[in-house]
């Protein structure tokens, strides 16, 4: 365990738009051991005045992205049920059921909506979010 | 452009059909220069005749009423009610009315329908005896019955059963006498006479056949002595005639129409008369020497009419097929075409089932190549095939006795493979659908039962095609490669139904098992809380536990409700809306305390909103010391019983409504189900708390609790229907066990009751015979079933606080303590509200409570 745990959110930031890539140098804050997070489900973070919703998926991947929809106003992601639509993984709002992708916070309904995703790390046994600056 | 002006004598079914069709071609009737009036001697507009012993059961007239809602107010459109025509002045071209006023005409039709015939028995016209026509008849004949013991029929056929069951059902002792030596002369032959006899005599029906009345007297031990031609006699507090019917053709006999020589309007196949000036449609009409006494014909008629009215001559009548199929008193009784055998050279086939009292018969042309007609007693499934292939002259098959043997193991009964059926096939003759316009249907999008009902109208009006309009559906979709594929969603190949008995046959206990072994991908949110919802119903484990709590919707997920910016409501149970003082103190200090907006909820109880997710648990702790559970006011899930304060208070109630909506309440809570149920009960006949448009409805009644099903308020309105009546309280929660498993094993996901009743094959009676009769065998495993939900439940907002893995989850961030600032509230009618966006802008907020130590 004591290995790094690249996740697969931390890779697809690197596809992102430039204005999320040019934030990149944030810095890396720790946010809670993993058994916090049951399996299958999301807690929200609040870091640095920002609510980022964290997800624990199927061999312990994690995703970050924010926790407001944009759809209901309302902070509420982290609260959502995920699973996959196609084989990719994303979460339901619980007040209007849209779809966010996981890898990269697009709205599977609303392709002008997208939410901004952040680097996710396991790092012995905590889960580490880096936070842009 | 010149005026035309159209009168319609009648407003009976079929008149009101004719103006139906009529409204159909010419939309704006003003704009297309017709005029219309429409007279009805009766109160109301029309109603559904063919249902009208469903009045006994609970129906209202507005229930059976055929009118939509302003459908006569339309300009050129005049009803006129309580106006009957007394006089037709064919030179003039007039009408005129009791009342003396006149009315000209430019086309008349005539739609006067036909009176009950009543024997000319000395003593007929004494008090306590009636026909059965109309809405009035049948209130009379309630006020009768509710003072009588003994009610009589006379007349033993379609109509004078359906009567007698109304009879059976207000408690009285019931004889039906018919002349005929047999029950249906009509439509069924010997052997289906006596097996249709002993059924109903098995249901506490007294048959006299061969009995011709010659006086009615006073009786000694009842209000009235019938006397027949032998001299035997029987005495009885109410008759009720219904021995058969006659057209009302006084009028046109009067204005000097042709008549037939047994009675009614003559009619050519465009359905005139012999004034081409004026038709006639539906039961007074005389059509080749052939009266039709059913709605199918009359409609055709009035199609008729209403097309050459229209200038367009093509359609023509061309006789009914009489083919009857329906269920009286739970007996199924069907004929088909030539079922006495009377065309020369017919052979038939019969089976006779002595011990289960089924009898069946097909009758075939010499040449045993065609169907020629059949009688069905007792069971009735080949209906369907059988008038098809007669009406259609379809080819039998090699072996035609197998068309009504019952099927053995192992060898398929032929069916009729609904593909060899002609597209100009009427399926539903009520309301001339062809198989051709269920195709249109489906290939513009229809798919459901339900969905072809709404766009065809076929099966809305007697309802006997449903199945077989149902097969018909299937092939046409399958034909459109619409692979009827009912799958839950793209990781289970199965539909809920199938789902469902898989997770009880391999005892499947989690998600992830149900995934790996039938499904593939990760789930989502239509497959997850789909499986919550049916673990829940199989094994009720506590919803939040750590295999299950990532499978709930929303609001099983933080057992509140969840509202628009993430907060959450609180509703604390109140069984039967019942709460004393010192618990609405508790509640007010509880709301009080955490700053709540307070209101009362349609459901009969009090909401308390805007909780932040960290303010459960504590809002919980507080209820629970005060004797409350939190509730469950969201969720697919029992919500509330609502109850009238019944007998124990109100000086009308008959029972106490208020305490079985507890003990309801109490047993069902916590039953996860495809979508949410709701209970009314009420205490008496005056229905307070509007039960028939619950999930399940119950009324009380002097002799025990009538049980209503598949009612829904909300978007689409739907009356409940009685499925049981006078039961006792035990029996009561036995027939709701059974109903509610049922409905929670067979419906689709987020299909209320109403829906799922809608599409349900064999529609109500099929619904009674797995529900009261337990065709399936399955009552004693679905009211085990429902004990286990019962005896496993636990107040799941106790369990959640008592343990502290699951009450750390409740809070909004992981790693602070303080709470969402996005959930701000604004003032207003002296209590708080979310503030809006712009608000929230502006920053016109009330800051948010310190968070309770």
């Amino acid at each position: 365990m004591s290995q790094l745990q690249q996740s697969a959110s931390s890779q697809a930031t690197g596809n992102l738009n430039m204005s999320i890539s040019a934030e990149k140098n944030g810095t890396w804050q720790a946010v809670c051991p993993l058994e916090d997070i049951w399996p299958n489900t999301g807690v929200c973070a609040l870091l640095g005045g920002r609510q980022i919703a964290i997800f624990r998926m199927k061999d312990d991947l994690l995703y970050a992205l924010d926790n407001h929809d944009p759809h209901s106003g309302a902070n509420v992601l982290a609260r959502g049920i995920v699973g996959d639509l196609g084989g990719e993984p994303v979460v339901a709002s619980p007040i209007y059921k849209h779809h966010y992708r996981l890898c990269t916070g697009a709205c599977v309904e609303d392709a002008d909506t997208r939410l901004n995703t952040y680097p996710v790390e396991l790092r012995e046994g905590m889960v580490w979010v880096q936070v842009p600056a | 452009m010149q005026q035309q002006k159209l009168i319609v004598v009648g407003n009976g079914m079929v008149g009101h059909y004719f103006v139906q069709e009529l409204v159909k071609r010419h939309p704006d009737l003003a704009a297309a220069g017709i005029q219309v009036t429409v007279l009805g001697e009766e109160p109301r507009p029309a109603y559904d005749r063919v249902h009208l012993s469903s009045f006994f059961s609970g129906s209202t007239a507005e229930d059976l009423s055929l009118v939509e809602p302003g459908f006569y107010d339309r300009p050129g459109l005049e009803l006129r009610l309580n106006a009957r025509a007394s006089q037709i002045d064919r030179n003039r071209q007039t009408v005129t009315l009791t009342d003396d006023s006149t009315l000209h005409y430019d086309k008349l039709v005539l739609a006067t329908g036909s009176v009950p015939f009543v024997p000319p028995v000395p003593g007929r016209d004494r008090e306590n005896c009636f026909v059965y026509r109309t809405i009035e008849d049948l209130e009379a004949m309630t006020a009768a019955g509710a003072t009588a013991k003994s009610g009589v029929v006379v007349g033993g056929g379609l109509l004078g059963l359906e009567c007698a069951k109304a009879l059976r059902d207000m408690g009285l002792k019931t004889h039906v006498v018919e002349f005929a030596p047999r029950l249906m002369a009509v439509q069924v032959d010997e052997s289906g006479g006596r097996v249709l006899r002993t059924k109903i005599e098995e249901l506490g029906v007294n048959v006299h056949t061969s009995r011709n009345t010659t006086a009615i007297t006073d009786g000694a031990t009842a209000r009235h002595r019938m006397v027949f031609f032998d001299e035997t006699w029987l005495e009885t507090d109410m008759i009720v005639f219904s021995a058969g019917i006659r057209p009302r053709d006084e009028l046109a006999r009067q204005s000097g129409l042709a008549i037939g020589a047994r009675g009614g309007i003559t009619i050519d196949d465009r359905c005139r008369t012999s004034d081409h000036n004026i038709y006639a449609i539906g039961e007074c009409a005389n059509w080749n020497g052939q009266m039709y006494g059913l709605v199918a014909p009359g409609y055709d008629m009035a199609r008729i009419a209403c097309a050459h009215l229209s200038g367009e001559s093509a359609t023509t009548f061309q006789g009914a097929d009489m083919s009857t199929k329906l269920k009286l008193m739970g007996v199924d009784v069907a004929s088909v075409g030539d079922a006495h055998g009377e065309t020369h050279g017919s052979r038939s086939y019969q089976y006779l089932d002595e011990v289960r009292n089924i009898y069946k018969k097909i009758v075939v042309s010499e040449d045993g190549k065609k169907l020629l007609g059949a009688v069905l007693i007792g069971n009735a499934d080949e209906y369907g095939t059988l008038q098809q292939m007669t009406v259609n002259g379809m080819p039998l098959p090699e072996n035609p006795e197998f068309l009504i043997l019952p099927a053995s193991d192992g060898k398929e009964k032929p069916g009729l493979g609904v593909d060899a059926l002609p597209e100009s096939a009427v399926l539903c003759s009520c309301n001339n659908v062809t198989k051709g316009a269920i195709g249109e249907a489906v290939a513009a999008g229809a798919c459901t039962i339900g969905e072809i009902k709404a766009c065809t109208k076929a099966g809305t009006t007697c309802g006997g095609c449903v199945p077989l309009v149902t097969q018909v559906m299937k092939a046409e979709m399958r034909k459109h490669g619409m692979a009827v594929n009912n799958h839950l969603c793209e990781h289970f190949p199965y539909s809920r139904q199938e789902l469902y008995h898989i997770v009880r046959v391999e005892q499947i206990r989690t998600f992830d098992e149900l995934l790996e072994k039938h499904g593939k991908g990760l789930g989502c949110d239509i497959c997850k809380p789909t499986a919550a919802s049916i673990l829940a119903s199989c094994w009720n484990d506590f919803i939040l536990k750590k295999d299950l709590a990532s499978l709930q919707d929303s609001n099983d997920y933080f057992l509140g409700n969840i509202q628009k910016d993430g907060s959450y409501s609180v509703v604390p149970r109140m069984p039967g809306g019942e709460v004393t003082p010192d618990g609405l103190i508790a509640i007010g200090h509880i709301a009080k305390k955490y700053g709540l907006y307070t209101k009362v909820t349609g459901g009969a109880r009090v909401d308390m909103f805007g909780a932040r997710v960290e303010q459960l648990p504590d809002i919980w702790e507080e209820l629970i010391a005060a004797g409350f559970e939190s509730g469950h006011a969201y969720g697919k899930s029992l919500r509330t019983v609502k109850s009238c304060v019944g007998s124990t208070w109100c000086r009308y109630g008959v029972d106490d409504s208020v305490g079985l909506a507890v003990q309801l309440e109490n047993r069902y809570k916590g039953l996860r189900a495809p979508h949410k149920i709701k209970f009314g009960v009420s205490g008496c006949t005056r229905e307070c708390a509007e039960a028939q448009g619950k999930d399940v409805g119950i009324i009380a009644t002097e002799q025990g609790w009538n049980l209503y099903v598949c009612g829904n308020g909300g978007m689409k309105p739907r009356h409940a229907e009685l499925l049981a009546s006078d039961l006792s309280k035990e029996d009561l929660i036995k027939m709701i066990d059974r109903f509610l498993m049922f409905y929670i094993r067979t419906a689709d996901r987020l299909q209320r009751t109403s829906t799922w009743r809608d599409n349900l094959e064999g529609g109500l009676d099929y619904l009674k015979d797995v529900v009261i009769n337990d065709s399936l065998g399955l009552g004693a495993e679905l009211e085990a079933q429902m004990q286990h939900v019962v005896d496993n439940y636990q107040d799941e907002w106790k369990s959640a606080v008592d343990d502290p893995e699951v009450r750390k989850r409740f809070r909004s961030f992981v790693n602070s303590t303080v709470a969402d600032a996005n959930i701000v509230f604004v003032k207003e009618r002296e209590q708080m509200r979310p503030a809006t966006p712009e608000e929230k802008r502006q920053a016109k907020v009330i800051p948010v409570l310190a968070l309770v130590e």
